[in-house]
């Protein structure tokens, strides 16, 4: 405390709030033919935001609002992938919105606040508003993802992962308390000074409190064994939300366990590395061989994602500074990866038809090739095959894994990638070696084949060519540790 | 055992009686009523622990608003308890065998050396808890005050977009302004009729 209050870092912060108030009340005013001005409006906010984030790159680590909000290039790096990440994820949604009737506001101006989450956890520096900026984020998805009510799939999913979430944020906040208790300060600074005086594993409490941190995160990154409203709410939200879901939060979930555990907890390693390594198997396990089982799509992916949320904590828990980069190149380009995924399905599920079935993508080759080819390249990211940019992320992740010297996590997440690929080859030989079952042909507008297309290249040239976002990782992990 | 002793034990007694409760009781009434007097017993542990503000917002907030909300809801929407409360019996032992674990290992560690807190000094009989929290609220912490903020208004839009309808066509409203402008003369029409001589007809016409 007693430092300045900067209002000014937060700039990208405040802007979007504002902006996000002002898309809110303009959608008020608009008929349900001109809602295109709200989606624009919403767009050109995000759009803004993100430069506006661009243009604090490369400032030294500085702080405001007392120390609560902290500004270093870690934070701009994935403050501007959320952003890239969840304005795809409006380009891409709007087709799928229109088709069924429900492109209203409350999409976007619901987004825009959990996106306003998402920033304010990367830029946390205080438990205090790592929670806050969390709650903010999960009360907007909880909001979206029962966001067509009169699906009963969609509410109970809502009230799953309402349920779930609920009780992961008390988890969370329990831990907090205790460690604010043990430690007197909010303040992530104070908390590390604090642990860097105790011998943790002698310190049952802060063990203890650390524990149900542990917890909490596995909640909300969805790892197993607290993975269970993973795939439900996969399966349930409309497939943008989903989109969403899938993608962005696992950015900012991947900056909240940064600044908890490494630049809260840095000297307690020792303590959660032995925490996340159960939960690090036991996702890549479960997530690889149950994804095995499911027939439908959504599920499938949502297995994908609590497997590859595995290796990110792998990447985190070696504790290292190579581990952290690695984490937080393969949180982006996974988060870009699952988005093409996701894209594919919305364009499968045109003209009030669901596709989200495995089946439904039979075919898909000699229905429209270059759409069959793009999910191809989003389904071997996701199985790390070379040179795709989910190979080089993966191959970083082990490096890091081994040089902590955990060789045997490291054989164990290859074996369980072996197995993960078999079904994404499953899903790539429906594309091309079966009959279509469906004819109709698929067209999308110009704004989704070129962002797709985009897409695509994006984990095409960030697989050729990984070195300047690798770089980029490894600079901003340094500058915040 | 000081007097400070005796009351912290019988507040928290209560508190945990009154919280078991809550989840036993069969009647949804009596659970929320339950969930009041918890809400008492620990504002005045609060109060215990001089932070006043948070032990009078307490019950000002939650037992004079939230609760009293809870209450409405309750008796209004006559949840079938029953049909919730399938399965209580055959979830227990689960939950009893976690429960019982987790109390253990919670009572380990918290009486383990490590949490060996100092009482921190009690505070000097004019300190006002409300005007140091008001000091600092809108300066120091005006930052998490404002997320905060955010968060209200976001369950605000939650609450409207999960539950507003558009109005269908057909269902009948008031309008006020229509109402108060109405005259005499669209609602009475005064029709001239024959006398007529039949007893049966006569009442006919006069309906």
């Amino acid at each position: 405390m007693g430092e300045v209050m900067n209002f000014s870092l937060a700039t990208p912060e405040i802007f979007l709030l504002f902006s996000t108030c002002a898309v809110l009340l303009l959608d008020v005013f608009l008929s349900d033919k001109c809602r295109t001005f709200g989606y624009m409006a919403a767009l050109l906010a995000m759009i803004a935001t993100a430069f506006l984030v661009v243009s604090s790159f490369g400032i030294e680590r500085s702080f405001a609002f007392n120390g609560m909000y902290v500004l270093d290039n870690m934070s701009v790096i994935l403050k501007v992938s959320v952003l890239l990440v969840v304005i795809a994820t409006f380009v891409y949604a709007r087709s799928y919105l229109i088709d069924r009737n429900i492109f209203k506001g409350e999409f976007y101006t619901l987004s825009m606040f959990a996106t306003l989450g998402m920033l304010i956890m990367i830029s946390a520096n205080t438990l205090l508003v790592i929670y806050l900026g969390l709650e903010l984020l999960s009360l907007s998805l909880y909001a979206l993802v029962a966001f067509r009510r009169d699906d009963g799939r969609a509410s109970e999913a809502g009230m799953k992962y309402f349920v779930l979430g609920a009780i992961a944020s008390g988890m969370l906040l329990y831990g907090m308390s205790i460690l604010y208790g043990l430690s007197g300060s909010l303040e992530l600074k104070g908390v590390a000074a604090y642990v860097a005086s105790q011998q943790i594993m002698h310190n049952m409490v802060l063990l203890f409190g650390l524990t149900f941190i542990i917890v909490g995160l596995g909640f909300k990154f969805g790892v197993a064994p607290f993975h269970m409203w993973v795939p439900d709410v996969y399966q349930g939200a409309p497939t943008p939300v989903t989109m969403f879901l899938g993608s962005a939060p696992k950015i900012a979930a991947f900056a909240m366990t940064m600044r908890l555990l490494v630049n809260g907890m840095e000297f307690g390693a020792a303590g959660w590395q032995q925490m996340l390594i159960p939960l690090a198997v036991l996702s890549m396990v479960i997530g690889n061989i149950a994804a095995i089982a499911q027939s439908n799509l959504k599920r499938m992916l949502a297995y994908s994602t609590i497997s590859h949320m595995g290796f990110v904590l792998l990447g985190i828990l070696s504790a290292n500074e190579q581990g952290y980069s690695a984490a937080m190149f393969y949180a982006i380009t996974y988060a870009l990866t699952a988005l093409g995924g996701f894209a594919v399905i919305i364009l499968l599920s045109q003209s009030g038809i669901e596709a989200e079935e495995l089946e439904d993508l039979r075919g898909l080759n000699e229905r429209h090739p270059w759409y069959a080819f793009m999910m191809m390249l989003f389904l071997f990211s996701m199985a790390g095959i070379p040179p795709l940019v989910g190979f080089y992320a993966k191959l970083a992740v082990l490096q890091a894994t081994v040089q902590a010297g955990f060789i045997w996590l490291a054989v164990l997440a290859v074996t369980m990638s072996v197995i993960g690929a078999y079904y994404y080859l499953r899903a790539v030989k429906l594309m091309y070696f079966d009959k279509p079952v469906e004819s109709s042909t698929i067209s999308m507008g110009f704004s989704f084949n070129t962002l797709l297309a985009g897409n695509g290249f994006l984990v095409v040239i960030l697989g050729l060519f990984p070195g300047l976002l690798m770089a980029l990782c490894v600079e901003a992990v340094k500058m915040s540790l | 055992m000081g007097i400070e002793q005796i009351i912290f034990y019988l507040f928290s007694g209560i508190l945990l009686v009154a919280a078991v409760s809550v989840v036993t009781v069969r009647n949804p009434v009596y659970a929320a009523l339950f969930l009041i007097l918890a809400f008492f017993s620990s504002s005045a542990i609060w109060i215990m622990l001089e932070a006043e503000f948070l032990g009078v917002t307490l019950i000002l907030v939650y037992v004079g608003a939230v609760m009293v909300l809870f209450l409405f809801v309750i008796m209004m929407l006559d949840i079938n308890i029953d049909i919730m409360r399938e399965g209580f019996i055959r979830y227990l032992p689960v939950g009893l065998v976690i429960a019982v674990i987790v109390a253990v290992e919670m009572i380990y560690v918290l009486t383990a050396d490590s949490l060996n807190i100092v009482m921190p000094a009690a505070k000097a009989a004019d300190y006002s808890n409300t005007k140091e929290l008001g000091g600092v609220l809108y300066t120091d912490y005006v930052y998490p005050f404002e997320i905060a903020a955010v968060i209200l208004v976001v369950a605000i839009i939650a609450a409207i977009v999960l539950t507003h309808r558009k109005r269908l066509p057909n269902v009948k409203s008031q309008k006020p302004s229509q109402q108060v402008r109405v005259k005499r003369d669209d609602r009475v029409r005064l029709v001239k009729m024959e006398a007529e001589s039949k007893p049966n007809a006569s009442t006919r016409g006069g309906q």
